[in-house]
């Protein structure tokens, strides 16, 4: 609990409907998609820089742990209040400051929801690629905070590959900025890339300098059923090696289809094992050769059936059966916990052979789908949790996953970060002397471990 | 009597909510506010507190679980299909029946129950609620709509008819032999504030040889007191109902009010078995009309020379049941009209039963933005296929200046009609 002083401080700084202590407004910031619930003692919404800077000496003059949080759609609990203290919630930080034309530059706040942002831009005619999947609800400043990836990635990269400067917050209170709206700028570490999927533990982000690129002319979908998952492995080696980048490349495995043919009545035949779900972009006379180069490739591979996209209509209904497979996993069992391992391209389908195993070892479903083009596999093991015994056996199958990653050199986590959910396993993938050095820059910049602690390293709880 | 599922029935719908927050993209109300309180993943969690015990009937409980439109587009987007939209409904009944109906609805329940509190607010209120409480009875949910007192002043309302529309018609209308027999469930929009609209769907049966049943004893569907969390009065409308379409004989059953639509197929089904077989018989009226073959009819009909520009509003409770094609059919096939299809079509237009009474600045947010759209599409009518949407969008279009008019599809097909 805070004390009076401490939240007539808070209520005078913010103003008093940006302090909020009743108990439903504490339930209502305690959660994220990981589920795992704490209550804060206290949910701030700040207006300004300089508020959270003050928040930031306070806290550090309390010792009250601090929590940054956007919209609150991470798979980590990288928002989660973990030991109380403040939500300090971000949502009024919402304007899109300036689009430059001029520079392919765009100036935002953090409480931008990056959909809304894509499709501003667009309107004149630029383009930011990140897409994670929570786009339509997920802010900027979360993107950043986490690096988001999305299917959109095997060609243009993650969200820090386009920040160039932020605005932050450091945990002591400073106001700062990182970077630049150049292009290039090599002066002094760059604090912009540190910030960057640093999960909220090193800075408060208040505005984000992005990069933009022109918006393709043109896309064109294709999806490729094939008749096994080495097939559809060696599609995208192929694909890849013949010099062809898709924008997208997602595949779904033999389980997940099952899954999809069972909850939907979208058209996806027995005899498919497995399946692509290709995009490219660019001039729209080009789109043409690309499909016709890719589906030359793949012909040999066990092909079952190709259907190209002709019209934006037909374009999402190929994406349909993507988009169904959340919903429709649900089905197999009532729990699911969602890993995002990255293993290099050429070793998704030995991956997806070890995930195989595994989930044999442990009679477990697992479910795989993702971003086959940048390795980034979304692992989903299915248990039901009322079983006594299946959560252990699904957290000894998840530690058996992380190493099968880590054994042809990928991470445990691609897209979603560690979190508290990967902190225990944080060793596994990272030597000690790592963690050390990583542990004292966090100590140097925090040094009261005021902001955002219990998060990425299991021992700072 | 059939009764509506209690909180505590949806342990299991509640631990559906995996709270990934897809809902804080379509939420009418969080897109106002921006507050979690506002959103479904955290009333699901509300919810969830309040049958673990973690949480009290407190203020700001009590004011999360009041913004809610229950329009249900958070739950036409949840991966996992949660919905929040009867979780809500059924914590509001909670919440009365532990702490009485006036603490959530702010004296509804206390109005409607005294004669004396009744006579008091109807002299002390303005025309339209004297005629409201003149001309429309205790158990009609116009009466939750607009509790007299808590109506805002600067909310445009329509007239209250002369003489309501149920009153007007023998209770069959006959058409021609071999033709459909449909009973009307007017419901109360309709048969008190807009019977032009029902004038409208009896002229479009009778061109098609329709016989039309008009049942006098039908009573409000109930929603508005769903949406106040009253079930007791849910339950005895949804009796009284029962017992009507029981006497009556029938092919269809239609409707011209979306949140009717949604009464009798998803809220009284949800009550019990002995509603299935008339769920089954309920049409809303558009998707009878394109059934029967009417768009191809008004094809044959000369264009008009200078067409006016009308857009389509969808109303959410037609919307989340998969009927969006069907009024878009009849629009578009009128000779008078220039079908044009405005942005956000779908998106709630704030108005959500008793909310906009209780919440009407977030409702006229709600609204901006939906006249934003009308204004964007460069219609000159908006038309929809819900008395209450029309009343709302009306409004929300006079707030904002514009010049244009909100209409039932109905209207129109009416004047195209010979």
């Amino acid at each position: 609990m805070l004390d009076n002083s401490t939240l007539a401080t808070l209520q005078q700084l913010c103003g008093k409907e940006n302090v909020l202590t009743d108990k439903a407004d504490l339930i209502c910031y305690s959660y994220d998609a990981t589920q795992r619930q704490f209550l804060p003692d206290v949910v701030v919404h700040p207006a300004t820089v300089e508020e959270i800077s003050q928040i930031m000496k306070l806290a550090n003059e309390k010792a009250i742990p601090v929590f940054p949080r956007g919209a609150g759609t991470g798979f980590t609990g990288g928002s989660v209040p973990v030991s109380g203290g403040i939500v300090l919630g971000l949502t009024r930080f919402d304007k899109i400051l300036e689009i430059d034309e001029d520079n392919l530059v765009a100036t935002i706040e953090p409480g931008v929801v990056t959909e809304e942002f894509q499709k501003t831009v667009e309107k004149v005619g630029l383009f930011y690629p990140p897409d994670p999947a929570s786009l339509k609800v997920s802010t900027m400043g979360g993107n950043v905070a986490e690096c988001a990836g999305g299917p959109r990635c095997v060609k243009y990269g993650v969200t820090k590959d386009y920040i160039l400067g932020l605005e932050i917050v450091t945990p002591t209170g400073d106001i700062l900025r990182t970077g630049g709206p150049t292009m290039k700028g090599v002066v002094g570490y760059d604090l912009t890339k540190l910030i960057c999927g640093s999960e909220g533990t090193l800075a408060i982000i208040t505005k984000i300098i992005v990069k933009l690129l022109p918006k393709p002319a043109a896309k064109k979908t294709m999806l490729v059923m094939f008749s096994s998952i080495d097939g559809a492995a060696q599609a995208v080696s192929d694909i890849i090696r013949g010099k062809i980048i898709p924008t997208t490349l997602e595949f779904l495995d033999a389980r997940t289809l099952e899954c999809v043919r069972n909850a939907t009545d979208l058209d996806v035949p027995e005899a498919a094992q497995a399946v692509l779900l290709i995009e490219v972009d660019g001039d729209p006379e080009f789109l043409d050769k690309q499909t016709g180069r890719i589906s030359d490739i793949v012909q040999p591979l066990g092909v079952v059936e190709t259907r190209i996209a002709e019209t934006p209509a037909e374009s999402e209904a190929l994406w349909q059966i993507r988009r169904s497979v959340s919903a429709s996993l649900r089905r197999v069992n009532p729990k699911k916990y969602n890993e995002d391992i990255c293993v290099p391209r050429s070793k998704v389908h030995d991956m997806i052979r070890k995930i195989d195993q595994i989930s044999e070892k442990y009679n477990i479903p697992i479910v795989n789908f993702g971003h086959a083009g940048d390795g980034n596999i979304h692992v989903n093991i299915m248990i039901d949790d009322k079983i006594p015994g299946e959560e252990k056996k699904a957290e000894e199958a998840i530690a058996d996953v992380f190493k099968g990653a880590l054994e042809l050199g990928g991470t445990m986590s691609g897209e979603h970060g560690v979190g508290i959910m990967k902190a225990p396993f944080i060793n596994l993938e990272l030597k000690d002397t790592v963690v050390d050095y990583m542990k004292t820059i966090k100590r140097a910049l925090d040094p009261n471990n005021i902001l955002n602690p219990g998060k990425i390293f299991p021992s700072d709880k | 009597m059939a009764k509506l599922k209690k909180l505590e029935d949806f342990r299991a719908e509640i631990d559906q909510c995996v709270k990934c927050g897809a809902c804080r993209a379509h939420c009418p109300a969080f897109g106002a506010e921006k507050h979690e309180g506002r959103v479904a993943r955290g009333k699901v969690a509300l919810a969830d507190a309040l049958l673990k015990g973690d949480v009290d009937l407190e203020e700001k409980f009590l004011l999360d679980m009041s913004q809610c439109l229950l329009c249900g587009s958070c739950c036409a987007q949840c991966p996992n299909k949660v919905h929040t939209e009867e979780i809500v409904a059924a914590t509001r009944r909670e919440i009365a029946k532990r702490k009485g109906l006036s603490t959530f609805g702010k004296g509804v329940g206390t109005i409607l129950k005294h004669q004396g509190v009744m006579n008091t607010l109807a002299k002390a209120g303005g025309a339209f609620s004297k005629l409201l409480f003149k001309k429309i009875p205790d158990q009609s949910g116009l009466r939750l709509r607009f509790p007299a007192p808590f109506i805002a002043a600067d909310r445009t309302l329509p007239p209250i008819a002369a003489k309501p529309f149920r009153e007007r018609h023998p209770e069959v209308i006959p058409g021609v032999a071999g033709q459909p027999r449909v009973l009307f469930f007017t419901g109360c929009g309709i048969n008190y504030m807009y019977p032009d609209s029902g004038e409208a769907l009896l002229k479009a049966l009778k061109f098609l040889g329709v016989t039309v049943l008009i049942p006098q004893d039908q009573v409000c569907c109930g929603l508005p007191a769903v949406s106040a969390g009253a079930a007791d009065t849910v339950e005895s409308l949804a009796a009284d109902n029962l017992a009507m379409l029981r006497r009556c004989e029938y092919d269809y059953i239609v409707t011209a009010c979306a949140s009717c639509h949604s009464g009798l197929t998803q809220i009284y089904p949800g009550m019990g078995a002995e509603f299935d077989e008339f769920k089954a018989k309920v049409k809303d009226i558009f998707v009878f009309l394109v059934e029967q073959g009417l768009p191809e009819k008004l094809a044959e009909l000369p264009k008009a020379d200078q067409p006016i520009k009308v857009t389509y509003h969808d109303p959410c409770h037609l919307r989340n049941h998969g009927i969006t094609k069907e009024p878009r059919a009849i629009l578009k096939a009128l000779p008078q009209v220039d079908y044009v299809e405005m942005e956000n079509a779908a998106s709630c237009c704030g108005l959500g039963g008793t909310y906009s009474v209780y919440h009407y600045d977030t409702s006229k947010k709600i609204g901006a933005k939906k006249a934003a759209s009308i204004a964007d599409s460069g219609a000159d009518l908006v038309a929809t296929d819900c008395p209450g949407c029309i009343m709302q969008l009306q409004d929300s279009i006079n707030h904002g200046g514009g010049k244009q008019r909100s209409v039932h599809i109905l209207d129109l097909l009416a004047d195209a009609l010979p």
